[in-house]
């Protein structure tokens, strides 16, 4: 019974750093913007949400540290992609090629420095419910957060007007932008929106995962992130399931090396990564008839006047 | 406030030629900046980073050494980002490369085995990168999957693989439990070109690759397809031309390059094999082809200029303890600034206050 907890507890925790990434990346594609500059604003959260919770011993400013930097470097992204309408393939890459020394450079003083993790949840009475307790009361607060975050995207997409105008933007901007929305001013928002989720999901890997900061930590996090927002057909409630999936293959790497499977470590390691790539491979495949994704995704718009 | 984008009526010739130039100058300054906020002198550093390291003959040399590998690697991207194939797991196809060619080197160590060696494990390399290279191309050709995200996780998968081999099966028995191979056999080496110095086959190597990619993208029917489909996919399809085909064909030619760059890496100035013999090599062999134009010519120059990145922050921080990572802080910039600098080709850019202002622009 305590190994299945344990599973479960190590399984959302795995989970939850993707999800949260996975969540503003849907937002920004669902806009047309492919930012796959994830993994280089990741990066830039870990780095300073752990030097901002090191210098203030508050895992809230740490946390808010991690997005305002995430939002920072998703300017940066906008600034090129929608200002100076840049190719957002080769944009994203340089972010994350930036965020990659960037976050080494701001993290070399933290390198061996210890936090205390975020504190969990505690209920007396609930959370000592035998199975269930801990799983369902006794998480951090990252976890919830992004649970009330995947909800709260779903809710705005799918049932309110700005929603519905940020996925017009997303499908045909010359539409939207002829009937008057301001296309790239909303597009702006969404990547902002989009930098503050990855630059929080990097905070929560050295605030509530790991107590500690190493370069690099993010070890393709944020790629992973992009594929699951193609795994999810760009839809909320996908996405849920499949960064579940995502963090139970990575946990179930980590209890193998445990249970002594004969398998080297390293190849037990790349399991995340190669179901990546078959998952994509599954899906593209099965999605022959149509495809599912924002038809203007990864377009540049200039709007003439 | 806002940013407001004009299309030029042509593209500008003049930005064309000069826009990396800019590029790299705003990247000097942003620099400059950067290097003061750390509270390093920023002239010193500069010195350190462009100027010292052409004064002598050892580190031009390495300077060469660290160019092969970028401009090999490059050359073969800048023929996938050509035909609009965005191939980024560079980094894999050149660790598995690598991997490929030590494999003949491990299983010949101290046997007299002759020259035959070295032959065969460039063109296994080459192989191995090629075939590591078509699986993204494959699943983006027959299933659709985005070769950015496939291409990409092969990378993790073949660091891992490297990994293994160096920590298991391939470890050297008297290497103090250092994950790495034994040293190669001279016959499983890359010759040198000059007595005792750093210089070796593989820069001549690169300048054959530099010149053939030349001769391909300017004199052949090939290089003038690859060229449509990036350039206008409609007219390509029209001219008959198979997209999906140049795909593969130019995934297959750059994992090749970069294979073949693996292996000359490790059988040349590494010695042997172990994790971390690429700084990074497939990801800044991007900038590389983005900041050369996709031009043969301009990547060799890229190549060499980057190369000198690269052994300035050497330089820098053995001298003045700056970071090794403001490399790749530098890199990043340069490519921002490239990037930014060729939307000017395309675009005049104003900067507007009001949106009366928008209105009587157009007007």
């Amino acid at each position: 019974m305590e190994l299945v907890e344990a599973i479960i507890l190590s399984v959302l925790a795995a989970s939850t750093p993707l999800l949260i990434a996975a969540t503003g990346e849907l937002v920004t594609e669902r806009s047309g913007v492919l930012n796959l500059g994830v993994e280089g604003m990741m990066i830039m959260g870990a780095a300073c949400g752990f030097a901002g919770a090191w210098l203030t011993g508050s895992t809230f400013i740490g946390a808010l540290c991690g997005i305002i930097a995430g939002t920072l470097m998703s300017l940066i992204f906008a600034l090129m992609a929608l200002g100076l309408a840049v190719n957002q393939v080769a944009t994203g890459l340089a972010l994350t090629i930036l965020g990659i020394g960037l976050s080494g450079l701001i993290g070399a003083g933290f390198v061996g420095e210890r936090i205390t993790p975020a504190a969990h949840l505690d209920i007396p009475g609930f959370t000592n419910i035998p199975l269930i307790g801990r799983v369902l009361f006794g998480e951090d607060a990252f976890v919830y957060l992004s649970l009330a975050l995947i909800v709260g995207v779903w809710w705005f997409l799918h049932r309110t007007r700005p929603g519905l105008i940020l996925r017009a933007c997303g499908d045909n901007h010359v539409s939207a932008h002829a009937l008057g929305y301001p296309v790239l001013r909303i597009r702006t928002f969404a990547v902002m929106f989009g930098g503050a989720c990855a630059g929080l999901a990097g905070a929560y890997l050295p605030l509530a995962y790991t107590p500690f900061f190493i370069p690099g930590m993010t070890a393709g996090r944020g790629w992973i992130a992009l594929a699951l927002v193609v795994f999810s057909s760009w839809r909320p409630g996908r996405l849920v399931v499949g960064a579940y999936l995502f963090g139970a293959v990575t946990i179930l790497q980590l209890h193998a090396q445990g249970w002594g499977v004969g398998i080297p470590s390293q190849f037990m390691s790349a399991l995340p990564y190669l179901a990546t790539v078959i998952v994509l491979v599954l899906l593209s495949r099965a999605r022959t008839g149509g495809s599912t994704a924002p038809a203007a995704l990864g377009t540049v718009f200039v709007p003439d006047r | 406030m806002q940013l407001v984008l004009e299309k030029r009526a042509e593209r500008s010739g003049t930005i064309a030629l000069v826009s990396p130039l800019i590029a790299i100058g705003l990247t000097i300054v942003t620099m400059v900046i950067l290097f003061a906020i750390l509270g390093k002198n920023p002239l010193l550093a500069l010195d350190a980073y462009f100027i010292a390291p052409l004064t002598d003959g050892y580190s031009l040399q390495e300077i060469a050494v660290k160019a092969t590998p970028l401009v090999m690697i490059a050359i073969g991207l800048s023929l996938c980002y050509l035909a609009n194939a965005w191939n980024i797991g560079a980094e894999g196809q050149f660790l598995i490369g690598a991997v490929a060619g030590s494999w003949i080197a491990v299983k010949t160590q101290g046997t007299d085995a002759g020259a035959w060696v070295l032959p065969v494990m460039l063109l296994l390399a080459a192989a191995a990168g090629t075939l590591y290279a078509l699986i993204p191309a494959i699943c983006k050709v027959k299933f659709g999957a985005s070769e950015i995200l496939t291409s990409l996780m092969l990378v993790y998968v073949a660091e891992l693989f490297l990994d293994y081999l160096v920590r298991g099966p391939w470890r050297d028995p008297h290497g103090f439990n250092f994950p790495t191979t034994a040293e190669f056999d001279p016959v499983a080496t890359v010759p040198l070109l000059i007595e005792g110095g750093r210089l070796h086959l593989g820069s001549l190597i690169a300048l054959l690759v530099v010149a053939a990619a030349a001769i391909l993208l300017g004199r052949t029917i090939k290089g003038f397809e690859i060229r449509v489909v990036g350039a206008a996919p409609r007219a390509a399809r029209f001219g008959g031309f198979n997209a999906n085909q140049l795909v593969i064909l130019t995934f297959a030619v750059s994992g090749a390059l970069a294979g073949l760059a693996g292996i000359i890496e490790v059988a040349g100035p590494v010695g042997h094999l172990q994790p971390g013999i690429s700084p990074g090599y497939g990801f800044t062999a991007i900038i590389v082809a983005f900041l050369g134009r996709l031009n043969p010519v301009g990547i060799l120059i890229a190549g060499l200029f980057l190369a000198l990145t690269f052994i300035g922050g050497e330089q820098a921080q053995i001298a003045m303890k700056i970071p090794l990572d403001v490399t790749k802080v530098f890199q990043g910039i340069l490519l921002f600034y490239v990037l930014a600098c060729d939307s000017l080709i395309l675009y005049r850019c104003r900067l507007v206050f009001s949106n009366r202002q928008v209105a009587r622009g157009a007007g």
